[in-house]
C-alpha cells in the first residue's frame, strides 16, 4: 500500500473537515478523540477503515471522521456493516451505535451481528436516553425516568447491553466510559485487535437530556470507588486503595463484596478475572452500584472463526469449477435442428 | 441430448396442442409428476407452458379441498404461449381434486380419477354426500375411472412396501398413463428419478414400477375402459439447443449473467425466506463458484441493507422478496436512492393486500414499486414477460443499477417464477459486456460530482486510497456530499435524482409492438407475466379479421421514450392487469390518454378468452 511508505498520521489526520455538530460538553467528543488516537496509534491506513452509524446522535460519528464513512438508516448499520464485509471482508469496519439505535429499533440486527460474530467493532454510546428527538426514555433508562413521553416515571425496565450481548452469544463484550479517555483508548484497541464482533459498551454522558445519570460510579468523588477496572488473570479488586474485591458465595452462586484482612478473609479469597469465563463476564456485568461497582474493562474476549470468513471460505474453493454455460447447458437439453 | 421420436399409433387422434392437469392432494406429489411430464413432452419437441398451483400450507388436512396441488401444462405443435384456458385432460387423485378442477375442464374434455380414492371418508371431507363418479355431474365429460391406487399396490408389490409407501406412487402410475396417452418416452423421467434416489434404491425400483405399469396399463388394458391415446406433434422451435426454464431459474442465471458482463468480482444476494421468492435464494445459494454470496438475513430490512452495504463496497448488491418483505424494504431503498448506490430488488409478486395469497399470482405491486416510498424517490422499474424473459431482465437490471448508480426493481411474480417453458441456450459469448468503472483517481475526485451522460455519480469504494468520504441518508451537497440543508440544494437533488431515472429513457430501446401495427383502432397494453395471455388474445382476434395489436411493457419506470407518441396512435387503450388498474393509472397520468382498464385479481392469470371477448366487444362496432 502506497500509504505506509507517508509519515505517519496524527490523531488530527483522522478529522474529518466537517464542523462537528454535538452538544458543547457532549460524552460524543471524547468517543471521537479516542477514536481518532486509536487509529493513528495503531497505523490503520486511513482508506481501509469505514464508520457506518445508523441514526441518532451518535450516528453522526462517521461525519468527522476522515476514512470511509456510512451514515445509514435508523437501527440497520449492523446488517449494511455486514454486507460491506461480506463484500470484502479485508476493510476494517466499525459499527457506531446508540441505546436508542442498537437496542430498541435495531435490536434485532444487533443481535444477529452478535451470535454471527461478523469481524465488526460495534461500539454502543450508551446515554440512557433519546438525544436527537429531544429527551424521550430509550430502552436503557432507569424505572422511574421522567421524560416527554413518561411524565410520570417510565416503569419499564432496562435493557443491560453487556448482558444481552453475552446472552446472544458475543465473544468480546467491553465496557467503559467517555471521560476515562487512557482506559477507553486501551478498550478500543483491544476491540480493534479482537477478529469477529467485538462489543463495547460506552457510558456517556449527554449533558442536555439526561445529565449525570451515571454520576454514581463516574463523578470524580466516588469513581474510584465504584469502579472495577477488570483486567485478565488479576484479582477482581477495586478501591482506591484497592481494599475490597469480590467473592463468589457459593450459598446463592452470585457475588459479594468483601475486604481481605477482614473477618478472616485473604486475598487468595478474591476471584480472578478470566476474561474467557461467560459465566464470571455475565455476574460482573449485572452488577451496579451502589452495592456494586461498574465493572469496566474487557468482561469476556474468547475469539471464534468470523461469519465473514467463514462464508466467503464457502464461496472461494470453487471458484474456479463450473462456469454459468456449465448449469446452462447442465440440465436435460434437447437439439431442434432446421427442417421440421 | 435426447433423439426425437417421431413414432405415432395409426389409432392415435392428431392433436395441435394439449392442455392437461394433474391435480392431488398437496402431499400427493403432483408437482414432481407434471415437471416430468413437461420434461418428456419439451424432449419430444413441443412448445409449452405450465402454470404449478399449490395451497400454501405445507401439508393441509389430507383429503380436503383447500389442500389441493395441481400442475397444469399446455403443450404442442403450435406456438404455446400460455398454460392454457381450459383443460382437454384432467387427472384427479382424489374427490377433492375433482371437485375443484372440474369447472376448468373443457365439455367432452377427459377426467382420469382414481376411483379408489372415492372412499365414503373423502368423499366426505371433499364435502360430496354421495360419489360424483354415479352422479351425472361427470355427465358432460369423458370419464376413465381407475382404482390407481390398487393398481399402484399391484405395481410395487414386489418390493414389499407397506401400503402406505406403495401408494406414494400414485403420482408416478398416473405419469406413466399419460405419457403413454401422448405417446411419449419416459426415460428421461426414469433417469432422473435414478438420480433423484440414489442411495434409496427401494423408492426408487417403486417409483420406476408405478412409472411402467401405468404406461404398460394404455398399451394393454381391454376395452371397456380403453383409453384414448394422441398424437401431438412437434412444434416449430426455431432451431438450436433447448432446455426447459422456470422463471426462477433464468433470473437466477440472468443475475449471474449480468453480474459477469459488469466485471464486478462478486454478488451479494441477501433474502429473507417467504413464499414465492425463496426459490431464488435457494437457486444462488447453489452457485458459490461464480462469485455469489448468499446471505439469509434475520429479516427482510437486514436483507436490503446488507445488500446495500456490499454495494457500498463495491459487490453487486441484490435482494430479493414479495410484496409484505418488499414492504419492510421500504426505508433501506429509498437509502439506496438517497446514497446514489447500485442495488437490484427482485419482488416476486403475490396477491394481497398482508399476507394475502401467498402463493397466488397477482401483479398489484407496481405503484409500490415506482411510487412505494416517502417523498420524491424515483427508482427503476423493469418486469419480464415469460419465464425465459426473466434471464435478460434480469441481466438489464444489473446493467442499469450499475450504470445509472441506482436501485432497479425486478417485478416478477408468483405465475412467472413458477411457471416453465422451453428456451433456446443463448451463446453467452455472444451478449454484450458493461463493465464497471470505479473511482480510482483522487484527483479532482468529489462523491456526488456526476457524469454528464448518465447524471450517475462515481463508486468509490472503501479501500481505495486518497478517495475516503462520508455518505449517508441526510440530504448532501450536489458536488461534494457533504451535509447540506440549503433549500436550493434540495430542490436541486429532488430534481437531480428524478433527471437521472428519466434519463435512462435514452438507454433503453423504444417501445415495439408485439403483434400488429404500430396504429390502430385498438391497442392492449400490458405488462409481466400476461403476455401470453395478452398475446394469443390479440393474435386471435386479428384472425377473425379486427384491428388490434398488442404492445408490451418490459421498462414500466421510466416509460419507453417512444411509448405516449406510440399510444397516441391507436383510437382506444385497453389495458389488462391482474390488478385494480395500476398501469392504467400510469399510463393516463403520465400521457393524458384515456385508456381503459381490464381487471381481475383471481390469484391466477388471464384466460385468453376473457380478452379476447372484451377485444370483441370494444370493436364490435
Amino acid at each position: 500500500m502506497s500509504h505506509s511508505m507517508l509519515p505517519q498520521l496524527k490523531p488530527k489526520d483522522f478529522a474529518s473537515d466537517q464542523e462537528v455538530r454535538w452538544c458543547p460538553g457532549c460524552g460524543d467528543y471524547a468517543i471521537l478523540k479516542a477514536i481518532q488516537k486509536v487509529l493513528a496509534d495503531l497505523e490503520v491506513p486511513r482508506e481501509r477503515s469505514v464508520f457506518i452509524s445508523g441514526i441518532g446522535c451518535s450516528s453522526r460519528f462517521p461525519y468527522y471522521m476522515a476514512t470511509y464513512g456510512f451514515h445509514t438508516i435508523h437501527g440497520r448499520a449492523p446488517a449494511v456493516a455486514t454486507g460491506t464485509k461480506l463484500a470484502n471482508p479485508e476493510l476494517d469496519v466499525w459499527v457506531i451505535t446508540g441505546d436508542g439505535d442498537g437496542l430498541s429499533i435495531g435490536g434485532n440486527h444487533l443481535v444477529h451481528a452478535l451470535r454471527r460474530n461478523v469481524d465488526l467493532n460495534i461500539i454502543l454510546f450508551n446515554n440512557e436516553i433519546y438525544g436527537l428527538t429531544k429527551g424521550q426514555v430509550s430502552p436503557t433508562s432507569k424505572r422511574g425516568t421522567l421524560s416527554p413521553t413518561t411524565p410520570r416515571g417510565s416503569v419499564s425496565n432496562p435493557i443491560s447491553p453487556a448482558t444481552m450481548a453475552l446472552g446472544v452469544g458475543a465473544r468480546f463484550v467491553a465496557r467503559s466510559v467517555d471521560i476515562n479517555q487512557a482506559h477507553l483508548v486501551d478498550v478500543l484497541k483491544q476491540a480493534h485487535a479482537n477478529a469477529g464482533t467485538s462489543f463495547v459498551e460506552i457510558f456517556q454522558n449527554c449533558i442536555v437530556f439526561n445529565d449525570a445519570t451515571f454520576a454514581d460510579f463516574t463523578d470524580k468523588a466516588v469513581a474510584s470507588e465504584n469502579q472495577l477496572l477488570v483486567e485478565h488473570g488479576r484479582p477482581l479488586l477495586f478501591g482506591a486503595e484497592r481494599d475490597r474485591g469480590l467473592r463468589l458465595d457459593p450459598s446463592s452462586w452470585s457475588l459479594e463484596v468483601v475486604r481481605p484482612g477482614t473477618n478472616g478473609i485473604t486475598e487468595a479469597d478474591v476471584l480472578v478475572h478470566d476474561e474467557t469465563n461467560r459465566t464470571l463476564a455475565t455476574m460482573l456485568a449485572a452488577l451496579e452500584p451502589p452495592d456494586f461497582p461498574m465493572a469496566l474493562g474487557v468482561l469476556y474476549r474468547d475469539p471464534a472463526p468470523t461469519f465473514d470468513r467463514q462464508v466467503l471460505a464457502q464461496v472461494e474453493p470453487e471458484s474456479e469449477g463450473r462456469g454459468l454455460a456449465d448449469l446452462l447447458y447442465g440440465g436435460r437439453t434437447w437439439k431442434v435442428s432446421g427442417q421440421v | 441430448m435426447t433423439e426425437q421420436r417421431l413414432t405415432s399409433s395409426p389409432s392415435r387422434e392428431v392433436r395441435d396442442s394439449v392442455v392437461v392437469r394433474f391435480a392431488g392432494d398437496s402431499g400427493d406429489g403432483m408437482q414432481l409428476a407434471g415437471t416430468q411430464f413437461t420434461m418428456e413432452n419439451a424432449l419430444a419437441g413441443s412448445d409449452l407452458a405450465t402454470f404449478p398451483d399449490y395451497p400454501a400450507e405445507i401439508r393441509a388436512p389430507a383429503g380436503t379441498t383447500y389442500g389441493v396441488s395441481s400442475f397444469q401444462i399446455h403443450f404442442g405443435a403450435v406456438d404455446v404461449k400460455t398454460a392454457g384456458d381450459e383443460l382437454d385432460v384432467l387427472v384427479a387423485l382424489n374427490p377433492a381434486a375433482l371437485k375443484v378442477n372440474l369447472s376448468d375442464l373443457r365439455i367432452g374434455g377427459t377426467v382420469v380419477v382414481d376411483a379408489g380414492s372415492f372412499t365414503d371418508r373423502n368423499l366426505a371431507k371433499a364435502d360430496y354426500d354421495h360419489s360424483p363418479l354415479d352422479d351425472e355431474v361427470l355427465a358432460p365429460y369423458q370419464v376413465i375411472p381407475l382404482d390407481i391406487s390398487q393398481l399402484t399396490r399391484n405395481a410395487v408389490e414386489h418390493l414389499g412396501l407397506s401400503s402406505r409407501d406403495a401408494l406414494r406412487s400414485r403420482n408416478m402410475w398416473a405419469l406413466g398413463l399419460l405419457l403413454w396417452m401422448f405417446d411419449r418416452d419416459k426415460q428421461a423421467t426414469v433417469d432422473w428419478l435414478r438420480n433423484k434416489f440414489k442411495g434409496a434404491e427401494d423408492a426408487a425400483d417403486a417409483a420406476v414400477a408405478a412409472l411402467s405399469a401405468g404406461h404398460a396399463f394404455g398399451e394393454t388394458v381391454e376395452m371397456p375402459t380403453k383409453i384414448p391415446g394422441y398424437t401431438v406433434s412437434r412444434a416449430e422451435l426455431e432451431p438450436g439447443l433447448y432446455r426447459t426454464v422456470s422463471g426462477t431459474d433464468a433470473l437466477g442465471w440472468g443475475l449471474a449473467s449480468g453480474l459477469k458482463s459488469s466485471g464486478l468480482s462478486r454478488m451479494v444476494f441477501a433474502s429473507y425466506p417467504i413464499t414465492p421468492a425463496s426459490p431464488l435464494l435457494h437457486l444462488l445459494a447453489r452457485m458459490k463458484e461464480l462469485g455469489i454470496v448468499t446471505f439469509q438475513a434475520e429479516d427482510e430490512i437486514a436483507a436490503a441493507c446488507a445488500a446495500i452495504g456490499a454495494s457500498y463496497a463495491g459487490a453487486l448488491g441484490v435482494t430479493s422478496s414479495s410484496g409484505p418483505g418488499i414492504a419492510l424494504k421500504t426505508e433501506a431503498i429509498g437509502l439506496a436512492v438517497a446514497t446514489e448506490l447500485p442495488l437490484v430488488v427482485v419482488n416476486s409478486q403475490r396477491g394481497g393486500p398482508s399476507t394475502g395469497l401467498p402463493t397466488k399470482t397477482e401483479q398489484a405491486d407496481l405503484f409500490q414499486a415506482v411510487y412505494g416510498r416517502n417523498s420524491d424517490t424515483p427508482v427503476a422499474v423493469v418486469a419480464p414477460a415469460t419465464p425465459a424473459d426473466c434471464f435478460h431482465v434480469g441481466r438489464e437490471a444489473v446493467r442499469l443499477a450499475t450504470r445509472f448508480m441506482t436501485p432497479v426493481f425486478i417485478l416478477t411474480d408468483a405465475y412467472l417464477a413458477n411457471a416453465a417453458e422451453p428456451w433456446l441456450i443463448p451463446d453467452l459469448d455472444t451478449l454484450s459486456d458493461f463493465p464497471v468503472q470505479f473511482r480510482v483517481d483522487p484527483d479532482g475526485f468529489q462523491p456526488y460530482a456526476r457524469d454528464q451522460g448518465t447524471l450517475a455519480r462515481p463508486w468509490a469504494v472503501p479501500g481505495t486510497p486518497g478517495l475516503e468520504h462520508r455518505i449517508g441518508g441526510i440530504e448532501r451537497d450536489a458536488t461534494t456530499g457533504n451535509i447540506s440543508y440549503d433549500p436550493d440544494n434540495h430542490d436541486q437533488m429532488t430534481r437531480l435524482r428524478a433527471s437521472k431515472i428519466a434519463g435512462i429513457a435514452n438507454d433503453i430501446p423504444e417501445q415495439g409492438v408485439e403483434l400488429g401495427p404500430a396504429e390502430g383502432r385498438l391497442a392492449v397494453v400490458g405488462w409481466g407475466s400476461t403476455y401470453g395471455s395478452l398475446f394469443k388474445a390479440v393474435e386471435r382476434s386479428r384472425q377473425k379479421g379486427l384491428e388490434v395489436s398488442h404492445i408490451h411493457l418490459r421498462y414500466l419506470s421510466p416509460f419507453p421514450r417512444n411509448l405516449g407518441d406510440l399510444l397516441q396512435r391507436f383510437d382506444r387503450v385497453l389495458v389488462p392487469e391482474l390488478n385494480a388498474g395500476q398501469l392504467l393509472a400510469m399510463l393516463r397520468s403520465t400521457y393524458l390518454i384515456p385508456a381503459e382498464g381490464l381487471n381481475r385479481v383471481a390469484g391466477r392469470p388471464f384466460r385468453i378468452g376473457d380478452i379476447e371477448a372484451t377485444i370483441g366487444l370494444m370493436l364490435a362496432d
